[in-house]
């Protein structure tokens, strides 16, 4: 099983905000909703570069800063047609810290 | 482990796929379920006619049918060709024109090979072969490879080394269009106007002459025929197309033939037969297109000057090979334009499946209806009169650009052609399409002669009128959709995609659905509302804030939101929305602002941002210019440019490094990335210049000071000029000011030269500069109060009418003036300059990058 990252505390992200993080060589964006669960995708846009972290949310969508296409924040899934975020499984344990999981490849 | 990644794999799959198949069933076992059950379908040619007929072939069950594998030699979906001209002119983004998706292609399970192209086909084995290697055999074959431009021979359009010269292009696909834009954007010389020749002075030169033009661009036509547009129409249509096409700036030599391209190594200029040299730097070869034949022709079809098929579009003689669209040729026509291929679609889809075996193409009547270069131009059957008898209807304004021809033959309509007004082109097309009988008063076929002739128009026109040319649209597709419960017009366009071509039927749509719903036709609801996530408009969302005496954003999607579900696309317009109304007793949530407000600086295309530190009035000092140059020599800044704001910005700074540079710098924030009052350009006005009335400086810094940071729905840039010459641009400013002579300071509003360009209303001229403050800051506030979110002055004051606004503003006839000043102060008052969060971050991580992994800046090092 893979034991999962410890990101740290979350209260390194403020409610209805993302910050991102470099994992494993990867960048995560991981984001808390308004009621407190997270959400992670990853922080690049596919469309052109834009850091997905900066978005702006809600409980279901995350909007790029750079040209605005919208992706599901469960999925990674485009609902303005550009191609698929990554997306990762992500958890608070009891100490309230952020676990991530990122698949093997 | 393995749970995670399976899990995650399947997450990041396209939701879509889902539901076109089970989830647990990979695609590879849907298939082998029934083997040999469908047949094979193969389609060479991705454009609009090939994506088409599949539509039509899958809305009557071509799915169970048949597997479908396309090939197209461009790397895309299909995407609406038409639509390339609003590319070039910018009006459109590249990205809005697709028509079919990557996913439609995966939802409908067809197999795309974008970027391929087919070479030949094997009709005795029923093999295509591709030119990456793809061997693959069909049961039955459609051809839909359209045209390609048509190069007519000329002198040194190609480099020694044989590819074409740099400089040169031709106008047909979207890459076409990508690379002009290219071209005519970045590759600017140094010094002088970029200058284009288009040669071809039809349908598609026009269009690419308008839109290179709108980037500025000084254009020559070259045309080898007598008039424009000589395919569509007679020679006094096109003088007047001529006149209106010349009244936009663009230069047309009719008559007159390219002889070369020349230029070195990339274009200088054109060499025309019998005329003195053209200097440009870039051409465009518009002169006609040539059906794309050649895998045709390789593989032994019948071929004329296009594929010919039968009323079936089937190719002749082969008995499961179809072809359709511009490439065919079909009873001695070939056609250029979309609407034909609608109907060959149809018909060639009732034969591949089998669902209508008598349905057959007889040819289409040509009516076009076009708007080219924003002319609108409908023309029909005959260009003028050809026998003794028959009757001419002539009408012709050239002042107004409008132009109309009708030719009757035996009481029917046998051509016609109307430039600069379309009213009633639906009409005439009708009776041309039917022979109807014409009204002996011959002036009412051209003129609606008092009565609502309009309505009657729509009322007239039979189910199967063609409304929207484009997207092949009959008047009872649009009457079916409102009938099925879709009564706005919006919806009804969406629905049927009529109105999202050329745009010239919009009216036309419009009336249809309005009679369809007879009379309850629905403003689309949403249109209304203030942000799209709350279903209010603005002011019964103000109203319903003030009084639930909701204070911040999140509130407001609990009170007022369906579901109570937030919306991210709502939240930056609330934000704004309750700052204003609210100013220090907004609770100010972070998460609600866009990233510019919660960092105070401009993103930029690769993560990094922008710095631009106020300087009042365009204003700066010694000590000024010595920090910024300190601050961008220790922070490393890669580009420090001019704004046309007269400020200074620092370009591609990271996140992380914000803080540190607005203590560096020590000036407030200059707002140049807010939907909020930005800046006041001034001239330097009558204590330096020779001509000044009025201290122009002074009081644009003044102007500045007082409004510093208020937001708005949408940005506020501000002028003040020192006299009539208005060196600051003040007409074309959202609030500009110019000193007159005798003291006196007129106050203009609602103009633009950005993306519009629009000049200002007089709003008032008034004698004292504080005046001018008091008028400025209770105007603003009216548009605070009273826009639509996004909705800049240009569009506000003319929504409104400067007659009204003067009215509440001036004159104060609503006895609201003083509530406007009371809450423009209590804005003003809350202000705080935002860079002094860089003492301690309002929120965890406020500076933190967002792209962890990768080094910024990203953006070139100047
Ligand atoms: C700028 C512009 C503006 C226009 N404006 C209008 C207008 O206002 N009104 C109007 O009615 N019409 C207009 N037209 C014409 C209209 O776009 C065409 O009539 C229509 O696109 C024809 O469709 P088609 O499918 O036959 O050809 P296309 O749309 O050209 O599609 C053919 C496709 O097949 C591909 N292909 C060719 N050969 C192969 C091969 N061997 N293997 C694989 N793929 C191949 C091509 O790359 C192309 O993608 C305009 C055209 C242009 C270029
Ligand atoms: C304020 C709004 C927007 C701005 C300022 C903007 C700006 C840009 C810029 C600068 C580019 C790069 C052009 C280039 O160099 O090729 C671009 C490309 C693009 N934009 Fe936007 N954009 C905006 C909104 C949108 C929206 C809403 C969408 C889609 C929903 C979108 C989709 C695209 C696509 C698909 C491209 C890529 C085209 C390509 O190169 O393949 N944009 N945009
Ligand atoms: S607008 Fe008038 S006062 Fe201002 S700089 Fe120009 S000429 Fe001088
Ligand atoms: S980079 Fe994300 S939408 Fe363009």
């Amino acid at each position: 099983m893979n034991a999962g990252h410890n990101l740290g505390p979350v209260d390194q992200i403020p409610f209805g905000e993302g910050r991102a993080f470099g994992v494993a060589g990867e960048q995560v964006a991981v984001f808390r909703l308004r009621d407190g669960s997270l959400r992670a995708l990853s922080a690049v846009c596919p469309h052109k570069g834009g850091p997905i972290a900066d978005g702006t949310i809600d409980q279901e969508l995350v909007l790029c800063p750079l040209h605005q296409h919208a992706f599901r924040l469960d999925t990674g899934c485009s609902t303005t047609g550009a191609e698929p975020l990554g997306s990762y499984d992500v958890q608070m344990d009891n100490h309230q810290n952020i676990i991530l999981r990122i698949a093997a490849r | 482990m393995t749970t995670v990644a399976d899990e995650n794999k399947r997450k990041t799959q396209p939701k879509t796929q889902a539901i076109t198949r089970p989830k647990t069933q990979p695609r590879h076992q849907a298939r082998q379920a029934k083997p040999a059950a469908r047949r094979r379908l193969v389609v060479i040619g991705n454009g609009m006619a090939g994506a088409r007929a599949v539509e039509e072939i899958l809305a009557r069950g071509g799915a169970e049918q048949f597997s479908i594998t396309m090939f197209g030699d461009e790397p895309y979906g299909n995407y609406n060709r038409i639509m390339l001209s609003h590319v070039l002119s910018g009006e459109e983004s590249d990205a809005d024109i697709f028509l079919n998706s990557l996913h439609w292609y995966q939802d409908n399970n067809i197999t795309l090979h974008a970027g391929v192209r087919v070479e030949r086909i094997d009709r005795f084995t029923k093999y295509v072969f591709a030119n990456n290697g793809h061997v693959v055999p069909y049961d039955v074959l459609i051809i839909a490879t359209g045209s390609q431009s048509f190069i007519p021979p000329m002198d040194g359009l190609y480099t020694p080394s044989g590819s074409i010269k740099p400089g040169v292009f031709t106008f047909r696909t979207i890459d076409d269009t990508r690379n002009m834009v290219q071209h005519a954007q970045q590759d600017r010389p140094p010094e002088g106007e970029r200058s284009a020749v288009v040669i071809g002075g039809g349908l598609l030169g026009l269009e690419a002459a308008r839109g290179l033009q709108s980037h500025g661009i000084d254009v020559d036509v070259v045309h080898s025929g007598g008039h424009l547009m000589n395919a569509q129409m007679g020679p006094d249509g096109g003088a007047i197309l001529r006149r209106s096409v010349e009244a936009l700036g663009i230069r047309v030599h009719t008559g007159s033939r390219t002889t070369a391209v020349l230029g070195a190594d990339k274009v200088t200029g054109v060499r025309l037969r019998d005329r003195p040299d053209i200097d440009c730097d870039m051409v465009v070869v518009a002169a006609g297109i040539r059906p794309n034949v050649d895998v045709a022709v390789l593989s032994g079809l019948h071929v004329e000057r296009a594929i010919v098929v039968d009323d079936q579009l089937r190719v002749v003689d082969e008995d499961d090979i179809y072809a359709v669209g511009e490439c065919v040729q079909h009873r001695g026509e070939v056609y250029g334009l979309v609407a034909p291929l609608w109907e060959q679609a149809v018909v060639l889809a009732n034969h591949v499946t089998g669902a209508d075996s008598t349905s057959a193409y007889l040819g289409s009547r040509i009516a076009t209806k076009l708007k080219v270069a924003g002319v609108e131009v409908a023309s029909m059957g005959l260009q003028g009169p050809e026998r003794e008898t028959d009757e001419h209807i002539l009408f012709s304004e050239p002042s107004r650009g409008v132009f109309k021809s009708i030719v009757i033959r035996d009481n029917k309509m046998v051509g016609a052609t109307l430039l600069g007004d379309s009213r009633k082109v639906a009409y005439l097309t009708q009776a041309f399409d039917k022979g109807l009988p014409l009204p002996e008063e011959r002036i009412s076929l051209m003129f609606d002669l008092g009565g609502p002739a309009e309505e009657q128009g729509v009322a007239e026109l039979d189910d199967d009128a063609q409304v929207c040319n484009c997207n092949g649209v009959s008047k009872k597709s649009l009457v079916d959709v409102v009938k099925g419960g879709c009564n706005t017009v919006a919806g009804a366009m969406d629905a049927t995609r009529a109105g999202k071509g050329c745009g010239s039927c919009k009216l036309l749509v419009k009336q249809v659905v309005e009679w369809a719903a007879d009379g309850a036709v629905e403003e689309d609801p949403a249109a209304s509302y203030y942000v799209p996530g709350i279903p209010l408009d603005k002011p019964s969302l103000m109203a319903a804030i003030r009084k639930q005496g909701l204070r911040s954003v999140s509130s407001v999607f609990a009170a007022l939101a369906p579901g109570s579900a937030e919306d991210a696309k709502s939240k930056m317009g609330l934000a704004s929305l309750m700052k204003m109304m609210l100013a220090d007793q907004y609770i100010d949530e972070r998460d609600a602002r866009f990233i510019n407000d919660r960092v105070h600086a401009n993103i930029q295309r690769d993560g990094t941002f922008s710095v631009v530190p106020q300087m009042k009035g365009g204003v700066t000092s010694v000590q000024q210019l010595r920090r910024i140059a300190d601050v961008a020599e220790k922070h490393n800044i890669p580009l420090i440019k001019l704004t046309g704001g007269q400020r200074i910005d620092l370009l591609g700074v990271p996140k992380e490094d914000l803080p540190q540079v607005w203590a560096d710098l020590d000036m407030p924030s200059g707002y140049a990335y807010g939907k909020s009052f930005r800046t006041v350009k001034t001239c330097v006005g009558k204590d330096f210049c020779r001509y000044g009335t009025g201290d122009s400086t002074k009081l644009g810094i003044e102007i500045e000071s007082r409004f510093q940071g208020i937001e708005a729905p949408a940005k506020l840039k501000l002028a003040v000029s020192g006299c009539p010459r208005n060196c600051a641009e003040s007409l074309v400013k959202d609030v500009g000011v110019v000193a007159v002579e005798g003291g006196r300071w007129e106050l203009y509003v609602g103009g633009a030269a950005g993306a519009h360009i629009r000049k200002g209303d007089l709003l008032a001229t008034v004698d004292d500069p504080e005046e001018v403050k008091v008028l400025t800051g209770r105007f603003m506030q009216y548009y605070r109060e009273n826009a639509n979110w996004l909705e800049r002055t240009y569009a506000f004051v003319p929504r409104v009418g400067i007659d009204r606004i003067r009215a509440v503003v001036v004159d104060d006839t609503e006895g609201i003036a003083a509530d406007l000043d009371a809450a423009m102060q209590a804005s003003v008052d809350s202000y705080v300059d935002p860079w002094t969060e860089r003492d301690g971050p309002l929120t965890p991580g406020q500076f933190r990058t967002s792209l962890p992994l990768t080094a910024l800046p990203q953006v070139p090092v100047r």
